[in-house]
């Protein structure tokens, strides 16, 4: 049963930056559709408890909770009068871009369980990405043992299940975001035992003035603060997890410091015992792979991230194009919500042709200063918390790599040693690293560092982002692809 | 109010709140893992919690593959996993 429908505007993502697009969009006139693979809207930073049996959301675990609200009603209120389509529960598997338009394709995220109904095909004339992204991740010795989690996906499941996915926590990585996850967990009642900062804090002095100019930031650190000394979180900076220890799940963690170059301290190391959960974030990565599908000109960020280039209205080098969010830059979901609005107006704007030019341009100049504060200040927090450049030094020979396809740290050292592996899609063709399930998701990164000679290439970068199908799906699913060149191209899964 | 939802782990009674994921429910029930990977056999459960790595993957209602993370546990649900080796030594 294939339908299609066709609308003005297409959006992927009901995060802050998908949400605010949509109610941008239908409240300038377009025929919006909104498409998210979870099953009701939020995206990862506002993600809550399930619609159905906690219907009141007091908003004590997020922030920005009352920006949320005003969007959702926004949302809604679209959706009311049918200006917004919203399918929850389904995720675009594939975007092609044809003479009037685009094409996408979506499955229910689950088909088990309430599979969430919806069309598998959906045509629109402009569309908008908000895809967000994920937690980067680094190897490190038993990062594979159960209890082992992205720091967001801990926080994650906090937010949607109101339960804690264990007792006693560390919480190591990069990044003020590594905060409200140890606030999560403390406010849920777990433990924290410590959380593991790589950086050296000094590294925000250059850029405090930047970082002054946005001052709901700056209130959120002190909330931090607070529920830290309350909770009695020791925040550990210049310290890294370099070995988790357990035999079939966590148990206990090595740490270690770092000096001012990113290389671990010899004789520093500490062992936190009694730990049975641990969260692992080095910042994020964008998903980027419907950018990349579609042929968006890409960069690597500040971060070290790939993502889209953009101009002022967030559109992409691809005609009809728009990215906003963690696509377009990885900056917090007060950026990712002003450059929704950007793309939501740009979007409707380009459908209907019946904005006032008065009205667009002053509101665009206020628009445009807003964003541009924000990314001042994520530019701050990337330079200010960089992936330490020794982190490659705690790898072991049989440390697992790629979690799919068991390929280790050793399997890659041999790869490019004796069969000059030096990217990542190299690397895939010798050693399987990214050919499983995740399709390189989550040790793209690492590979891509680990091949190259001076970190990960966009090159390499762009490689790990390239797939025929952004998810995983069903042979019968391909089969509706009137498209015979990409089934070809997708059936080695 | 939520209330209590039934369904099974390997033909074992498992039950959580209303409003949980698979994996949620089957973490507050002690269980950590419910996958062995191919190569080497080794376990394992939710790693990124939001559907990117597929380290969850389940088998749910006779339906193979199916991330524990993104999916919600319905009454009457009949899970199937690899067995943990470790559970029991956990209570
Ligand atoms: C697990 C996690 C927790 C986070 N928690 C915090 C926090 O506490 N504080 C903070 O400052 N920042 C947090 N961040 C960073 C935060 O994600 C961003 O700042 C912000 O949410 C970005 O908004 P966005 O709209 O770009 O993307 P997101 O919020 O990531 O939203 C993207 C949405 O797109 C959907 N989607 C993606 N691909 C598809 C597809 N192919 N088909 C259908 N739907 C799709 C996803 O389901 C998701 O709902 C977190 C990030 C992650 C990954
Ligand atoms: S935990 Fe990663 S997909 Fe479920």
């Amino acid at each position: 049963m294939s339908s299609s429908q066709h609308y003005d505007v297409a959006i992927i993502g009901a995060g802050p930056a998908g949400l605010a697009a949509a109610a941008t969009a239908a409240e300038r006139g377009a025929r919006v559709v909104c498409i998210d693979a979870n099953d009701q809207p939020g995206g990862q930073f506002w993600r809550h408890r399930p619609e159905d049996t906690h219907p009141e959301d007091d908003g004590s675990l997020h922030h920005d909770w009352k920006t949320y609200l005003r969007l959702r009603a926004g949302f809604d209120a679209a959706a009311a009068v049918g200006s917004l389509c919203f399918y929850p529960g389904r995720q675009v598997w594939m975007a092609q871009r044809e003479d009037n338009g685009f094409t996408l394709r979506t499955t229910a995220s689950a088909q088990a369980g309430r599979a969430a109904p919806g069309p598998q095909t959906v045509r629109a004339t402009q569309l908008v990405v908000c895809a967000g992204g994920y937690d980067r991740q680094l190897p490190v010795p038993g990062w594979d043992l159960p209890g082992v989690m992205a720091a967001g996906g801990i926080q994650a499941f906090i937010k949607a299940n109101g339960m804690l996915p264990g007792k006693r926590f560390v919480v190591a990585g990069t990044g003020p975001f590594l905060l409200p996850v140890a606030a999560n967990i403390a406010e849920a009642g777990g433990a924290v035992a410590a959380v593991c900062e790589s950086a050296d804090l000094t590294g925000w002095f250059p850029h405090l003035a930047t970082a002054a100019r946005v001052p709901a930031k700056a209130l959120e650190g002190t909330e931090y603060a607070k529920s830290f000394l309350k909770h009695r979180i020791p925040y550990r900076t210049r310290t890294v997890v370099t070995e988790v220890l357990g035999s079939d799940r966590v148990q206990a963690v090595r740490t270690a410091k770092v000096d001012s170059h990113g290389r671990t301290v010899q004789g520093s190391e500490r062992l936190i015992e009694d730990v049975d959960a641990v969260g692992f974030g080095w910042g994020f990565t964008a998903q980027m792979e419907l950018p990349v599908a579609l042929g968006a000109e890409t960069r690597v960020d500040d971060d070290g991230s790939l993502v889209g280039v953009v101009d002022s209205q967030q559109h992409s080098s691809v005609p009809g194009l728009y990215l906003a969010g963690e696509v377009s830059g990885v900056g917090g979901a007060a950026l990712a919500v002003v450059e929704g609005v950007i793309a939501g107006r740009a979007a409707a704007a380009s459908t209907a042709a019946q904005s006032s030019a008065a009205e667009s341009s002053a509101a665009d100049v206020r628009l445009a200063r807003k964003a541009g504060t924000y990314r001042a200040f994520a530019r701050a927090m990337h330079l200010a918390h960089p992936v330490p450049a020794g982190w490659q030094d705690w790898l072991r020979p049989e440390t697992t790599v790629c979690r799919c396809e068991e390929v280790t740290a050793g399997d890659i050292a041999a790869a490019k040693e004796h069969l000059c592996a030096t990217d990542a899609r190299t690397m895939k063709s010798m050693t399987r690293t990214g050919m499983g399930w995740c399709q390189g998701k989550v040790c793209g990164f690492a590979v891509s560092c680990l091949a190259g000679t001076e970190g990960a290439s966009a090159e390499s970068l762009r490689s790990v982002a390239k797939r025929p199908v952004s998810v995983p799906v069903t042979l019968s699913e391909l089969l509706t692809l009137e498209d015979e060149q990409v089934l070809e191209t997708t059936t080695d899964h | 109010m939520s209330h209590k939802i039934n369904a099974t782990f390997n033909d074992r009674p498992l039950t959580a709140e209303d409003g949980t994921t698979v994996g949620a429910a089957l973490m507050t029930n002690g269980v950590t893992s419910w996958r062995n990977t191919r190569k080497e056999g080794r376990p394992r459960g939710l790693f990124c919690g939001i559907g990117v790595c597929f380290d969850c993957l389940v088998d749910v209602d006779g339906e193979p593959n199916q991330r524990a993370c993104m999916v919600r546990l319905t009454e009457g649900m009949r899970i199937n996993g690899a067995e943990p080796d470790t559970a029991e030594e956990e209570a």
